[in-house]
């Protein structure tokens, strides 16, 4: 190849704009960014009208990183291969095969935090996409279609991987995805735990994560390195002990953070679980955590009640609800949702790897059964030393959702605290209606205060 | 000095109520209307009525409730239904238990304390089916005025059942039905039957502590009451004012009594 031809096809391939934009002016001008919201953050005035503290600082390093993320995800394809995941999929051996990572659920919760959700799922509803799927479905196959995104662009995936452990819908809509993409789907069928896995359960789970190594191997033109898979592992490990570390800080009185700054700060460890940088970032933030804890700084400035979140939030009200709470002095300190990317982290062991990723895959809260998350409620309330607990019956997450009557019902007949249904929809604004759902909230507020 | 020491005021979707009460706690005046578009005109206007009438200075607290609650300037406190319901009626009948109070715009089951608090509580989802307005609609369809409702449904010979909870749709049902000529009063049977079982299963998801109480515009209706009770297999009962039990609730919260 002769040198133009060299320089034609490095044009071509993306590597170019790769380069310039991302890796030259990209990187350097989040860095800038940060700086300036850091700034910001220390100049901040003290808000005394404010129910909340100040937000925390490394916040401004969180959206360096997911902003870098996603700006990567522009010029990656060519790049680097890419792939689309589902939340719950085994992604450390893609990760130490470089590929890069696009989770479509966290991006459709980006699109509901900026509150372009409902626009950007109608795109996918005049298509003839039923309003009864997924909103987070709904958003990405919309995204698609339209190539409408808050993140700028979305790069072509070269694999899919979707695995069952968090729902049945992924399962359909990865299909869709590989029609539309023309490329390779890898399943990752989970069987559905009552109890603990079986060992059947966890080599059958097992064999199916080797598959996908193999296809991966195969797309990428490479084969894995186990020292880079090792390290992987390591970090995966270590981030989910550190996120889990980072949300039983608020064990402590008064909470350092809320559940609603964990929605947000939860971003790293589902993209990037797996990478150093997220290792570093939550121990940036268990540090500036503890910080807090030391001078008995609250996320809210009047705790007086605490309050349990189950099921996903609802994106587009987190910072209403927040504020809503945090008048009345209730703080949400804990959730099962993100509660879920860190539990886990003790199974993870990057001596025996794939069987290890085996049962971890196999034990996410939403693939478990419903008398597993009524105890894991029950013991966050005895270790959170919880005064109520909210139930979102989310429209769109039914296996989230199934059970929650019954879960609310003992919740509130064997611990005696009052417990919420509130219905709305993880993204979907048209499936909340807010007068009732401030009304319902307030209730539970003044049943709070009744007991005290 | 003024006999006033406290008023209570329900701004619901349908009806405004106030209730002004003694330091005993009883009701020594109220007032209703139907809700104008501007609710807070027209709560200052009747407010003023109702200090005038029991001659009471503006000492008195004023209590808030009811989806208007937060419009009201004079309130120094506003609570939700929830509590000032269950307050209201455990004050007047004395008694804790199973309340279920239909109002214009949704419907709710609250269990009430020993102490006259909300315990647990759970209301209609998020449409409006099950609630007073489901009937008011229907009414109007039929030509029925409201307060004749209960009374002809329960004279009814025969019940039409009426498949659609969604208020919208069931109008349409009852279109058709006329069309087929059905009598008019069956089809009223049968809309009650169809707002009870929405009302019963909320009821059995919070659980039944005898008595079941009922409060709300909806309780003066024959046909709701009996059916509840048919449904429930319990007695029914009924404070003497029902529709103004959130406000009387509201002025119990504001006074000592």
């Amino acid at each position: 190849m002769s040198e133009s031809d060299a320089l034609a096809h490095y044009v071509e391939s993306n590597r170019l704009e790769h380069f310039v934009n991302y890796e030259l002016v990209g990187k350097s001008a989040l860095r800038v960014q940060r700086w300036r919201d850091q700034w910001k953050l220390k100049r901040r005035k003290p808000r005394p009208d404010s129910p909340l503290s100040p937000p925390l600082q490394c916040v401004a390093y969180m959206k360096e990183i997911m902003s870098r993320h996603y700006l990567e995800g522009r010029y990656a394809s060519g790049v680097r291969k890419v792939a689309w995941v589902t939340s719950g999929a085994p992604t450390e051996p893609l990760q130490a095969l470089g590929y890069f990572l696009v989770y479509p659920e966290n991006h459709a919760a980006l699109c509901g935090v900026r509150r372009k959700a409902q626009s950007i799922a109608e795109e996918a509803e005049h298509a003839g996409w039923s309003r009864d799927i997924c909103s987070y479905a709904r958003t990405d196959i919309g995204a698609m279609l339209s190539g409408k995104t808050p993140a700028g662009r979305l790069p072509r995936p070269d694999m899919l991987v979707c695995c069952t452990n968090i729902c049945q819908t992924v399962l359909h809509w990865y299909r869709v995805l590989a029609d539309y993409f023309e490329c390779p789907l890898v399943l990752i069928d989970t069987p559905f735990l009552y109890d603990e896995a079986h060992d059947h359960e966890v080599a059958y789970v097992k064999r199916q994560i080797e598959d996908m190594i193999h296809v991966a191997e195969e797309m990428a033109g490479t084969t894995l390195d186990q020292a880079r898979f090792a390290e992987v592992m390591q970090n995966a490990r270590r981030g989910a002990e550190l996120w889990l570390e980072v949300l039983n800080r608020s064990q402590n009185r008064p909470a350092p953070m809320t559940a609603f700054d964990g929605f947000i700060h939860m971003g790293p460890i589902v993209d990037m679980r797996g990478e150093a940088v997220a290792v570093q970032y939550y121990e940036r933030m268990l540090h500036e955590l503890d910080a807090r804890i030391a001078r008995g700084i609250g996320a809210i400035k009047n705790e007086r009640y605490r309050v349990l979140w189950d099921n996903l939030p609802i994106w587009f009200k987190i910072g209403e609800f927040s504020k809503s709470l945090g008048e009345h002095g209730v703080n949400v300190v804990a959730s099962t949702y993100t509660y879920a990317w860190g539990e886990l982290a003790p199974m993870i062991d990057p001596n025996n790897p794939l069987e290890s990723m085996a049962r971890v895959y196999l034990h996410p809260i939403l693939n478990r059964s419903t008398g597993h998350k009524l105890e894991a409620m029950k013991k966050m309330v005895d270790e959170f030393q919880l005064d109520g607990v909210i139930l979102h019956s989310d429209r769109s997450c039914k296996p989230y959702s199934l059970g929650q009557i019954d879960q609310r019902d003992r919740l509130s007949k064997t611990l005696g605290i009052p417990a919420l249904l509130l219905e709305a929809d993880h993204n979907d604004p048209r499936d909340y209606s807010n007068e009732q759902g401030a009304n319902r909230l307030e209730a539970f507020i003044e049943m709070m205060e009744a007991r005290g | 000095m003024s006999k006033v020491s406290s008023i209570g005021i329900d701004a619901g979707s349908t009806t405004c109520k106030l209730v002004a009460i003694d330091c005993d706690g009883a009701i020594v005046g109220s007032r209703l209307e139907p809700t104008e578009p501007r609710v807070e005109i027209q709560m200052e206007r009747m407010l003023a009525a109702l200090r005038d009438e029991l001659e009471a200075g503006p000492e008195a607290p004023v209590i808030a409730t009811g989806y208007g609650r937060k419009l009201i300037k004079e309130a120094t406190r506003n609570v939700t239904e929830i509590t000032c319901h269950a307050r209201g009626v455990f004050r007047a009948l004395g008694r804790a238990g199973t309340l279920i109070d239909i109002g214009g715009q949704d419907s709710k089951v609250i269990q009430v304390g020993d102490n006259g608090r909300p315990v647990d509580f759970m209301m209609n989802d998020k449409c409006a089916a099950g609630t007073g307005r489901f009937l008011e609609h229907t009414a109007a369809r039929l030509g029925v005025p409201v307060d004749q409702l209960g009374g002809r449904a329960l004279s009814a010979r025969g019940e039409e059942a009426i498949t659609s909870t969604c208020t919208v749709f069931a109008e349409s049902e009852i279109i058709s039905l006329i069309a087929r000529g059905a009598d008019p009063d069956s089809i009223l049977r049968g809309l009650h039957r169809s707002l009870v079982g929405r009302v019963i299963s909320m009821v059995r998801n919070v659980g039944i502590v005898t008595p079941l109480m009922l409060s709300g515009g909806v309780a003066r209706n024959d046909a709701v009451r009996t059916m509840i009770a048919e449904a429930a297999s319990e007695e029914v009962v009924l404070p003497g004012e029902p529709q103004l039990m959130g406000a009387y609730g509201a002025a119990l919260l504001g006074g000592t009594a």
